[in-house]
């Protein structure tokens, strides 16, 4: 086996570190913990970080890529398979083997096309063949199907129960103080008046309505993927499209190229717009125009326009110099950092101009005039004393972007200035399955699981940037509290 | 006014010749005019002949910013910067990759693309606002939240959703309107019908809740409780002083986006088969003509610029303080 590192999963992970040290720091500093203890306190937002934070440990799982070693060697030199895997693919090889010939539609045990096949008697009769994985223990289907998986789904429904009450059991026997004394996920003062004595941590939960709310929220989620994952063991959950592959494997794997486009965006745009919307509103002057002119020629270009021939140009760069790339999987991914990177210019310039404003208004407050008074340097001042009072659009911005850009890498792909065509993207299934749509009876079910996984993914994200900007954002506070 | 205009068209100039240049650089430096041949000629015919032919047709047979071959103003003019670029300036966009010329056929599709974006532009800003006021007159309540949920889920469906779904349910399941074309004239009212629709209900949630969050910031504001405490009919507050008072953050928002009505928009035409300024840019882009993908930017820059010029202009006409010198 050989470890590949592709330029996101590299860009992903550097994320993860930073926010990992980002989390560290805010933690040391009461003043910096204080509006995420607001956020904890939202049972929406807990919730929609729980969901996001599985979408997350998916695409996670499935940035660990490698390539592994063929039987046969040559000379004594192991081989490696063209093919780039990652660990997700791994845990889940049924899904990814399993393919059938065509369409087949969820928890069925027939094909969708009709086919001759040969009876008994040697007749040559037309029907819908059997599929070669989905229901193929059952003798007979017609009779057997519904109940089984009916079965099968409270089966997984019920062990997936299992596996939450242990977990729960197993978090609160490992900490049953350090949850009641440190207030881990917001416990406010009501946690005190503890009516059970015997387990007083289980009854500061009852009474904390966050808590109460995630915990249900996981209870739902464990029973689901519990009834999904047994089910998948014997049936393509939610079909397969049309060379066979499974809908849920497209799904699932469509999440990592979802996220990255939704973050690696941020992360490479970030620099940017900090750097040249603070210095345009500390300096001003000369360099405020010019950072002004740099965006405003920017933005004055539609965006989609932009983005598209940007990608024609880069296309055409890739396509002459296939010979910089080893695998398909590389190739694909530098497509993929491509656009994020086209994106993060495109969409800079919004941040760009918030934080010049912001800066403009915060160089006149008394504290930075007291600054430049004892002679503080203009790079002290501004990593000192500006930085960290803009940091809080930075966070709202970049919470709300990630929404719109996951929507945009699906209508990107439609347009054809998107993804690789091989990358497994939400764009690329709904493209693919669009035109299916005309076909008797309906191939609806590619387009529903793209649809159905985007829609919770960014509803998810909507939330919790809800929960985000209310914590965050004083202005808006105040007006709440008005209306 | 009169001169404060003159000076914004020409303040304008530095920003078009910029978007000129980047998309100069863009097309013709990060990929020579041999790259893009060869793209376009596929790997198999590529002799350096085909190249050359292919060049000449499209007049990229030149250097790109000096033409050292050639004498006095020719120097400059017989390039492929000055032929290709600085002659969008006076809205010469060349001929595309089939023969056409590009200015006329932007002439005859901007017709479709505003039969489509204009009315679902107005009809869009009368339902959001009318929402919006709405969920504001029930601040507080459970129909306000309900209101603010229902935008959040909106706006957390793919636009792609609407289209196929729309196109779906009302031509294929109720077969109300055809599925796609175009007709001029009162016929072809029935393939514009559902376009509208659906470009209308597909930013439903994000712009309600941006309405609402306007007004809501206005409707704290001590005028307000002023008229309030003289008695003024909670719905006469909300439309004779909010309304009004919300105007300017509405106008910035809104009136950038008129000019670029003209451009259509990309995904409803192409889905629909309206033969606007759209679907020509998607095929264009489909095509890898790249004539057109130049034009279609310059003049998305150009019409974007009028749009900011025309917001201050429209601040003027709602608020008089606003004066412009």
């Amino acid at each position: 086996m050989m470890p590949v590192i592709l330029w996101t999963d590299a860009l992903i992970f550097l994320l993860i570190t930073v926010g990992i040290t980002a989390v560290w720091y805010i933690r040391q500093r009461p003043h910096l913990m204080l509006p995420w203890q607001r956020v904890a306190r939202s049972s929406v937002g807990m919730v929609s970080l729980l969901v996001l934070s599985l979408f997350l440990l998916v695409g996670l799982l499935d940035s660990l890529h490698f390539r592994a070693a063929l039987p046969e060697k040559s000379n004594g030199q192991t081989v490696y398979s063209p093919e780039v895997l990652s660990v997700f693919d791994k845990l889940v090889s049924g899904l990814r083997s399993r393919t059938e010939k065509t369409y087949s539609a969820p928890l069925t045990a027939y094909l969708y096309a009709k086919e001759s096949m040969e009876a008994p008697g040697g007749k040559i009769l037309r029907d819908y063949p059997r599929l070669k994985y989905g229901g193929a223990h059952l003798a007979d289907p017609q009779r057997e199907l519904v109940g089984d998986v009916a079965k099968r789904a409270l089966l997984g429904a019920a062990g997936g129960l299992l596996v939450w009450v242990l977990l729960i059991a197993a978090v609160f026997v490992s900490f049953p103080r350090r949850r009641e004394s440190s207030g881990l996920i917001g416990l406010d003062g009501r946690s005190s008046k503890l009516r059970c004595a015997r387990f007083p941590a289980c009854a500061g939960m009852m009474e904390n309505k966050t808590l109460r709310a995630v915990l249900i929220a996981t209870l739902i989620i464990a029973a689901l993927i519990g009834a999904i994952a047994n089910l998948a063991a014997a049936y393509h959950v939610l079909g397969t499209d049309k060379v066979g592959q499974d809908v849920l494997y497209l799904s699932l794997k469509s999440i990592r190229t979802g996220l990255v486009i939704g973050t690696v965006t941020t992360l490479v745009m970030l620099p940017f717009a900090l750097l040249l919307g603070v210095a345009a509103g500390y300096l001003r002057g000369w360099v405020d125009d010019v950072i002004q002119y740099i965006y405003t020629v920017l933005s004055s270009i539609p965006s989609v326009l932009l983005i598209a021939a940007a990608v024609l140009m880069m296309q055409v760069v890739i396509e002459m110099h296939a010979d910089w790339f080893e695998t398909a999987a590389a190739r694909a991914d530098v497509r993929l950092l491509c656009l994020c990177l086209i994106l993060g210019v495109t969409s800079w310039t919004g941040l760009c101009r918030l934080l010049r404003g912001e800066t403009l208004k915060l160089r006149e407050m008394e504290y930075i005039q007291a600054a430049q008074a004892f002679g503080v340097s203009s790079l002290r001042i501004l990593t000192r004393h500006i930085l960290p009072n803009v940091m809080h659009i930075v966070l709202i911005s970049v919470v709300m972007d990630f929404s719109a850009l996951v929507l945009a890498e699906a209508v990107l792909s439609y347009v054809g200035v998107g993804v690789d065509p091989t990358t497994i993207s939400f764009g690329t299934m709904i493209n693919a399955a669009r035109l299916e749509m005309g076909r008797d009876p309906m191939v609806w079910w590619a387009l529903a699981s793209a649809f159905g996984f985007m829609l919770v993914l960014v509803l998810a994200a909507n939330l919790f940037a809800d929960a985000v900007r209310d914590a965050f954002d004083p202005r808006l506070n105040r007006t709440e509290g008005v209306a | 006014m009169i001169a404060y205009l003159i000076r914004r068209i020409f303040y304008a100039i530095p920003i078009l010749i910029g978007v000129n240049l980047l998309t100069f650089a863009l097309f013709f430096v990060v990929n020579t005019p041999d790259d893009m041949a060869r793209m376009q000629l596929g790997i198999k015919r590529v002799t350096p002949d085909a190249i050359e032919k292919w060049k000449q047709q499209r007049g990229y047979d030149k250097p790109l910013l000096i033409n050292s071959a050639a004498s006095g103003a020719g120097k400059i003019t017989d390039t492929i910067f000055w032929q290709k670029s600085a002659s969008m300036f006076v809205f010469d966009f060349g001929y595309s990759d089939d023969g056409r010329n590009i200015s006329r056929e932007i002439q005859t599709r901007m017709m479709p693309s505003l039969a489509i974006a204009l009315p679902t532009f107005l009809i869009g800003l009368v339902v959001y606002v009318s929402f919006a006021l709405l969920m504001t007159l029930f601040r507080g309540t459970a129909l306000d939240i309900a209101g603010v949920a229902l935008c959040v889920v909106l706006m957390s469906v793919s636009g792609l959703f609407y289209i196929i779904g729309g196109q779906f349910v009302v031509s294929k399941l109720w077969h109300l309107v055809p599925i796609s074309g175009y007709g001029g004239g009162m016929g072809g009212i029935k393939f514009v019908v559902l376009p509208i629709l659906i470009g209308v209900a597909g930013s439903i949630g994000s712009s309600s809740r941006w309405y609402r969050t306007i007004f809501l910031e206005e409707i704290g504001k001590d005028y307000v409780r002023t008229a309030r405490a003289k008695g003024v009919s909670e719905l006469a507050v909300l439309f004779r002083h909010v309304l009004k008072n919300a105007m300017i953050p509405i106008l910035t928002g809104v009136v950038v986006v008129i000019p670029l009505l003209f451009m259509g928009s990309l995904l409803t035409e192409s889905f629909f088969g309206i033969p606007g300024l759209g679907s020509y840019t998607i095929d264009a882009i489909n095509a890898q003509d790249f004539g057109v993908v130049r034009a279609m930017v310059f003049l998305g820059s150009v019409l974007y610029i009028v749009g900011l010029i025309l917001t201050d202009v429209s601040y003027t006409v709602v608020d008089p303080r606003v004066r412009l010198q």
